[in-house]
């Protein structure tokens, strides 16, 4: 099995530790084999320019082409060259943060509201059901 | 610094040989009641104690005491006008618009139990407590009718609400009450 998402400048990675969880952002440079220099770039996504540990971020299958000391700037007509982010929001694990979060910010009203969405559902299936069977 | 009154009295003809200090009684502050900040008139409440634990009610108004005034409306959940301590409750941030509904009747006062002398003869005490069936006057019946008129209105406005009001909250196999938003 080989590997396919590396660490390089360009990658777009997850954040998931700390005050900037579930962002993304792009390695501009690597330090050294714990660390790395992340931008968001700021203005797309919220993610100042940082030193990050390797253990706080996660890869993504996305890259963009920078140079090792580009600016925020070239990063951002990067990022914005190829869509990073409406590439991000179609993948399905963007889809299942998004859900995620959703789901934990039911309030008890919404809940009702979904479990009865979720009865009918099942009754439209069973009915389906009992017409094939 | 206080001001010292000016004029100097002749003073009391008697005082007592020794010092004997009189302690003050200490009248605690009568402050508005503080409650949560997420209980206000119209917040759709769940009733975690009591006879009508798990029902999800509409809280009309913060009495004197420090108690909720609530009702179910009776109609949809068989919650009656009641007073119900914020202690008890959790709320939910589904709220409601309560401000066409009087309620100025209802305090403290309304609903304090009436004491009758329930005189105790031998008779009685042998007998045992046998539960006294609730008697609930026409007028309490009356005034139930009329909070609740205004209120069906707003409820039947808000899509599922009725629904939602006539189920008891419970706790399903995954859910952890201490994560969970209301």
């Amino acid at each position: 099995m080989t590997f396919t998402r590396f660490v390089e400048v360009g990658r777009v990675v997850l954040l998931n530790f700390g005050p900037n969880e579930d962002k993304l952002a792009t390695i501009v440079d690597i330090i050294d084999q714990n660390k790395c220099l992340i931008d968001g770039p700021v203005d797309i996504t919220g993610v100042a320019r940082q030193v990050c540990s390797y253990k706080r971020i996660a890869l993504t299958d996305l890259t963009v082409k920078i140079e090792r000391t580009s600016t925020a700037e070239e990063i951002k007509s990067a990022w914005e060259e190829s869509d990073i982010m409406a590439k991000w929001e179609a993948s399905s694990w963007a889809k299942k943060l998004s859900s995620k979060k959703k789901r934990a910010n039911l309030t008890d009203f919404d809940r009702f509201k979904v479990m009865v969405a979720r009865k009918q559902k099942s009754a439209i299936i069973a009915k389906k059901l009992a017409t094939m069977s | 610094m206080t001001a010292t009154k000016g004029s100097s009295s002749k003073g009391p003809r008697y005082y007592p040989a020794e010092d004997i200090k009189v302690t003050k009684k200490h009248l605690p502050p009568q402050n508005p009641p503080k409650t949560r900040k997420s209980i206000t008139p119209g917040t759709i409440l769940i009733l975690l104690a009591g006879r009508f634990r798990g029902k999800r009610v509409v809280c009309l108004n913060i009495l004197e005491s420090g108690l909720l005034l609530v009702t179910g409306p009776y109609k949809i959940n068989g919650v009656p006008l009641r007073r119900v301590n914020a202690s008890y409750v959790i709320a939910t941030s589904t709220k409601i618009d309560v401000s066409n509904v009087d309620i100025s009747k209802h305090n403290d006062a309304y609903f304090a139990r009436s004491k009758e002398k329930t005189s105790e003869g031998e008779v009685e005490f042998f007998s045992g407590d046998a539960p006294k069936p609730a008697i609930v006057s026409d007028d309490r019946k009356a005034e139930q009718e009329k909070v609740d008129g205004s209120l069906l209105k707003v409820i039947a406005g808000t899509d599922m609400l009725e629904g939602y009001l006539s189920a008891r909250f419970t706790l399903q196999k995954n859910d952890r009450p201490h994560v969970m938003k209301f």
